[in-house]
């Protein structure tokens, strides 16, 4: 009776493992064809498209998509280079600062500091796009449209990487070494660079991998500001795939995007066990 | 004498509170509230127009606000951006919690679970921008991969023209949302089911609690916190939604059909109109709403213990000095 019980129970227990692995395979699917065909695609003639939108097989036209794609306005060496400038030089900045902001509510006292981090919780969430108006009409006055300064500055002031660095802080961080520190005469501003930042090291790892993506993949705030065809970024370059001119190109508008997820792909695959673990970090503690 | 020397060293050293700080008081300052209230401005002026720089205020102040509250195409891109949030939303949170659910059973572990987290995740990752030209290109009239997919297995007769049907439009770009942002969810959520005190499991275990009834009565109700979490600010990044409505379908879609707040903002001031003046009216109506959302987050996220102390401090003050008053009288 007890032994029938408990294969009947086996048995119910596979089905449901069967069904939870195919629901999970279809989902990894899911994630991964659009890329395939995009991948797939871009070595196929456009008439080859045309003809079947989807197949397995890549063929050899490659390079005629890449001299379709760079003979009109998309230039992926320009996009790239200024992409890798706005998003490393924001993320060093907001990084860097960002632990000092951290480091300043952590470790001293001062009257203003309660009031200070009330203030960054407040302006979180407060998302760059709805003061674009004021932005844009800001830089325009002071000269600073189709200037990458203007992308990498604001990055100093990010109040959720604030946010981030102390939580880190208050489980990672013991006064104890800052006071010996102290002791042995140390300034306090070397005390940071020198002690503090390497402690927090894989807490700025992390932040600097998610800055860095969104910096990249940022869309709204660089379209307007950059103007000039010399300064797009990545996803600039993307967006000019909608226009005319590449309008029946579906070989070379497929190449095009598979240039600028490219870069995203390897340093994903290379550091996804980071970024997964940084995403679950990433949720508020009870 | 302790207390003393203690008190010193912490007010030698408060002055670098103030120095560390003030890097990101700086950029703050000028970057982030000299724009919002430059924005506030401009939202109760006459500024229009390319390469014009002055402006006056308006005779009406809110003349501005008054218009876009009225503007048709202001109220469909609002209607637009919450319809394609929440039939994004709902399916969203619904897989993302059945993939918590498996995830996170303790009797049967599911093999592969480092993997399929990577690959439900990756769709994050990517440039938004190029996802939406990416699905433009799949969903195609009439040879698309999508199209061709539907007709050579026989769901549909003849190809159809996705991109050109109101609702097929909205469902996409909803779909797409939701394609993007699941796994990022159930990441959250599993990180969420993680941080629970095990005793509680291990307690309703021993009571005989089904995989189900622990989900229900145990996991679920100790996730209250995270989960309206993340529905603000999914609803915070939802209503900001720009890149995929902007690049799936070219400004707006069939009969605005993919239009959001963000897309008419941007097409107000910046595509070919220049209406600064009323971008700026609609900027600040959205930022009121997600001001309000965010002062949910805000809540949840103070500090727990420090509130928790603070109020237990109110109330010890109360009462010394109501002994004090009974101790006069």
């Amino acid at each position: 009776m007890k032994q029938k019980g408990k294969t009947k129970f086996q048995e119910r227990s596979l089905a449901g493992k069967i069904v939870i692995y195919t629901v999970c395979i279809i989902l990894a699917v899911l994630s991964l064809m659009p890329f395939v065909i995009m991948l797939v695609n871009s070595t196929r003639s456009t008439p080859e498209i045309q003809q079947h939108a989807i197949s397995f097989i890549p063929s050899s036209h490659l390079l005629d998509n890449w001299k379709v794609l760079t003979g009109k306005t998309f230039n992926p060496f320009t996009g790239f280079i200024n992409s890798v400038i706005i998003s490393t030089g924001a993320t060093i900045l907001a990084i860097y600062f960002s632990t000092l902001t951290a480091y300043a509510l952590f470790a001293y006292r001062w009257k203003l500091r309660q009031p200070f981090f009330t203030m960054i919780l407040a302006v979180m969430m407060i998302p760059t796009q709805v003061i674009s108006v004021g932005f844009y009409q800001f830089m325009y006055r002071i000269g600073m449209t189709n200037n990458f300064l203007a992308l990498i500055l604001p990055a100093i002031a990010a109040p959720m990487i604030v946010f981030f660095m102390r939580q880190y802080m208050l489980s990672a961080l013991n006064l104890d070494i800052v006071a010996s520190a102290r002791i042995d005469g140390a300034g306090e501003f070397r005390i940071f660079n020198g002690i503090v930042l390497p402690i927090m090291k894989p807490a700025m790892a992390t932040q600097a991998i998610f800055t860095y993506v969104t910096n990249w993949n940022s869309l709204f705030i660089p379209m307007i500001l950059l103007t000039k065809k010399e300064f797009y970024t990545m996803p600039i370059m993307v967006s000019l795939l909608k226009g005319d001119i590449y309008k029946t190109e579906y070989g070379a508008v497929y190449l095009a995007l598979s240039l600028s997820v490219l870069p995203l792909f390897i340093v994903y695959f290379v550091l996804s066990k980071y970024i997964i673990a940084g995403v679950a970090l990433g949720s508020i503690k009870e | 004498m302790l207390q003393k020397s203690n008190k010193i060293r912490s007010v030698s050293y408060s002055k670098y509170g103030y120095l560390f700080s003030i890097p990101f008081i700086l950029a703050f300052l000028v970057f982030s509230l000299y724009p919002t209230l430059f924005t506030v401005i401009i939202g109760f002026t006459d500024f229009k127009g390319v390469a014009t720089t002055s402006f006056k205020f308006l005779e009406e102040p809110f003349a501005n606000f008054v218009s876009i509250i009225n503007n048709a195409t202001f109220q469909n891109s609002l209607v637009n951006t919450i319809i394609i949030w929440t039939i994004n939303f709902i399916p969203q949170l619904g897989l993302a919690l059945l993939l918590t659910a498996w995830f996170t059973r303790r009797k049967t572990k599911i093999r592969g679970q480092g993997a399929f987290k990577v690959l439900f995740y990756l769709p994050n990752i990517i440039t938004a921008a190029s996802i939406a030209v990416l699905f433009a290109a799949i969903t195609v009239y009439p040879i698309g991969p999508l199209n061709d997919i539907l007709v050579s297995t026989g769901i549909l007769k003849e190809p159809f023209y996705f991109q050109n049907d109101p609702w097929a439009a909205k469902l996409l770009v909803a779909f797409i949302q939701f394609w993007m942002w699941y796994g990022y969810t159930t990441i959250i959520l599993i990180a969420g089911v993680n941080g629970i005190n095990p005793d509680l499991f291990e307690a309703a275990e021993i009571d005989g609690a089904t995989p189900s009834q622990t989900f229900f009565r145990v996991t679920l109700p100790c996730m209250r916190t995270i989960l309206i979490f993340t529905l603000v600010t999914s609803l915070i990044g939802g209503l900001n939604m720009f890149d995929i409505p902007k690049l799936f379908i070219w400004n707006g879609g069939p009969a605005n059909a993919t239009m959001t707040t963000s897309v008419f903002i941007y097409a107000q001031a910046f595509s070919n109109k220049y209406l600064y003046n009323t971008a700026a009216a609609a900027s600040m109506i959205m930022f009121v709403i997600i001001a309000v959302l965010s002062a949910v987050i805000f809540v949840l996220m103070r500090d727990k213990y420090e509130v928790r102390a603070k109020r237990e401090l109110r109330r010890r003050k109360r009462e010394l000095r109501r002994a004090a008053k009974e101790a006069v009288a």
